[in-house]
């Protein structure tokens, strides 16, 4: 028995300019599933992603058409609030990027812009949230120390707690461990794991490796197409497509 | 012919001879006022009212009409120079604007500062003198604040630019509006950067006599209000030097207005070393 779709991506298009980097395409993404986007540089499956909670807005000169659909709501009509979009479409980047401030007021900067004063609260979703990107047992004693203090993995992770402390239901990653050494990357993988029974989780990746470790589905790109999709397993074990057994075998890419 | 051992020794002695002549220079100058000023320098000196035509008392009237028109110019220049600077890194996209502002802002750099004297006395003095009391402090502080602006813009949008553009896209990412991450992101984070440009433009301000010499007239009384007229260091300096007042205080007061400008100077070297290290860690 599977979930219900979370977020349903219809006949999108996207252009640079005049450039076309989208090129119509449809995907379901299953509701506290992983579903993993793979395919070679340049692909489009970060700029997609990027659909999905629209950063691309702030990009100049893009142009997209299709819709989105957010439980059934499309994200790019004129009625939607992108900030209220943001808070429950969270995502983490590729380089982690603390801001320049304490651990604490790193997590509580979601939940400061969205209104929440009260100490004792605030002081509550720090834990939870650290908590939740298994950080808490290793900052728990210097929340007031400097963000940037901290080693890549775990400023990743406060990456991904700071994500957390708003209450997204969905959670993008823009190829996580790009920037992290093997142990750091096993860690986020876990709590990727771990992510997945509250949380949507769209991760893009060009370790195939990991689509393969952390995913329920997958997704292969080619020249801004999504050009198969399935469950992981099929896709890493009987990909219909010429290209997409070509890519997950290292014959390109 | 002359071996490459040899020319590379005339080269490291032209260098070297550079640079002692520089430290000589700036040594005989700063020495040469601290020498001639010292005599008139006391604590009663810097505090008192001047007596007798200058010939004894103080200069108290003086640093109260410079931090008076520094205030004003930094009051006025600050929050549109700051302002200037968010709008054009912010919220304007790179095209013919944001040009004009540059191009406005650089040549407002260039124009001599006696011009800008000539113009604040048209507009301030002449123009708008039921709003700024004619020849007064206001006037000379609004003056001095026209020609630090395109400092402040500069520095602010260097320092604003300088935050890096991924902490914008976190912010946006957790759902800030583009005010609140510019009140949250951008601006603590181009503080010392914004910092050090205001003590620039004060440093430059307390220093310049040409803009406001049609302003501020020797004075030896405590200012009565904004409108009303007083003296700066430098315009007493002035007017002291030229009118064969007392060179013992001119020079004293030289000494004073060097002070301030050298402390000035340490406290900009202290806010570069914070930002350069905001920088690497950002």
């Amino acid at each position: 028995m599977d979930s219900k779709n979370k977020i349903e991506v219809k006949n999108l298009n996207l252009w640079y300019g005049d450039k076309p980097a989208l090129k119509d395409n449809n995907l379901s993404v299953k509701e506290k599933r992983v579903t993993a986007l793979i395919g070679p540089s340049g692909c489009g499956k970060s700029t997609f992603v990027r659909c999905i909670n629209r950063m691309n807005d702030l990009i100049d000169g893009v142009r997209i058409t299709g819709s989105v659909l957010l439980d059934g709501k499309n994200i790019y009509d004129k009625d939607v609030d992108v900030v209220a979009l943001r808070k429950m479409v969270g995502m983490v980047f590729q380089r982690p990027n603390p801001f320049p401030m304490s651990i604490f007021d790193n997590i509580a900067y979601g939940p400061r812009i969205h209104g929440i004063k009260d100490k004792d609260t605030l002081r509550k979703i720090v834990e939870e949230s650290l908590v939740g990107a298994a950080l808490w047992d290793e900052v728990s004693d210097r929340l007031a120390t400097n963000a940037l203090d901290l080693s890549g993995g775990q400023q990743q992770r406060l990456c991904i707690a700071r994500s957390l402390a708003v209450k997204p239901e969905v959670i993008l990653f823009d190829e996580p461990c790009s920037a992290l050494d093997p142990i750091a990357t096993g860690k986020i993988e876990d709590l990727i794991h771990e992510l997945r029974k509250k949380y949507t989780i769209v991760i893009v990746t060009h370790n195939m490796q990991q689509a393969a470790r952390v995913s329920d589905y997958t997704g292969f790109f080619l020249l801004g197409k999504l050009l198969e999709f399935g469950k992981t397993r099929d896709i890493f074990e009987n990909p219909k497509k010429k290209e997409t057994e070509d890519y997950i075998t290292g014959r390109f890419g | 012919m002359i071996s490459k051992h040899t020319t590379d020794k005339l080269a490291k002695a032209w260098l070297w001879m550079s640079a002692i002549l520089i430290i000589l220079i700036l040594l005989s100058v700063l020495g040469y006022i601290f020498v001639m000023g010292i005599g008139a320098m006391s604590v009663s000196f810097l505090l008192d009212m001047p007596k007798n035509n200058w010939r004894e008392g103080g200069i108290f009237p003086a640093i109260l009409g410079s931090l008076i028109v520094v205030v004003v110019a930094i009051s006025f220049a600050g929050p549109v120079g700051v302002g200037t600077a968010v709008y054009l890194t912010e919220f304007q996209k790179e095209g013919n604007v944001s040009r004009i502002i540059r191009i406005s802002s650089d040549a407002l750099n260039a124009v001599p500062s006696i011009v800008f004297g000539l113009f604040g006395l048209s507009l301030f003095v002449f123009y708008l003198k039921d709003y700024t009391g004619g020849p007064s402090l206001l006037s000379a502080g609004l003056t001095l604040g026209f020609m630090v602006l395109p400092t402040i813009i500069r520095t602010s949008e260097v320092a604003m630019r300088s935050v890096p553009y991924a902490e914008r896209m976190e912010s946006y990412g957790l759902g800030a509006s583009k005010l609140q991450t510019i009140r949250n992101i951008v601006l603590p984070g181009a503080v010392p950067g914004i910092a050090t440009g205001l003590i620039l433009s004060i440093g430059r301000a307390v220093g310049e006599t040409a803009p406001i010499i049609f302003m501020v007239a020797l004075n030896p009384t405590i200012p009565e209000s904004l409108f009303g007229s007083g003296n700066t260091l430098t315009t007493q300096l002035y007017y002291l030097a030229m009118e064969g007042i007392s060179l013992k205080v001119a020079f004293g007061t030289a000494l004073t207005l060097m002070l301030i400008i050298l402390i000035l100077n340490a406290i900009t070297r202290v806010f570069k070393k914070r930002l350069s290290r905001n920088l690497r860690r950002g």
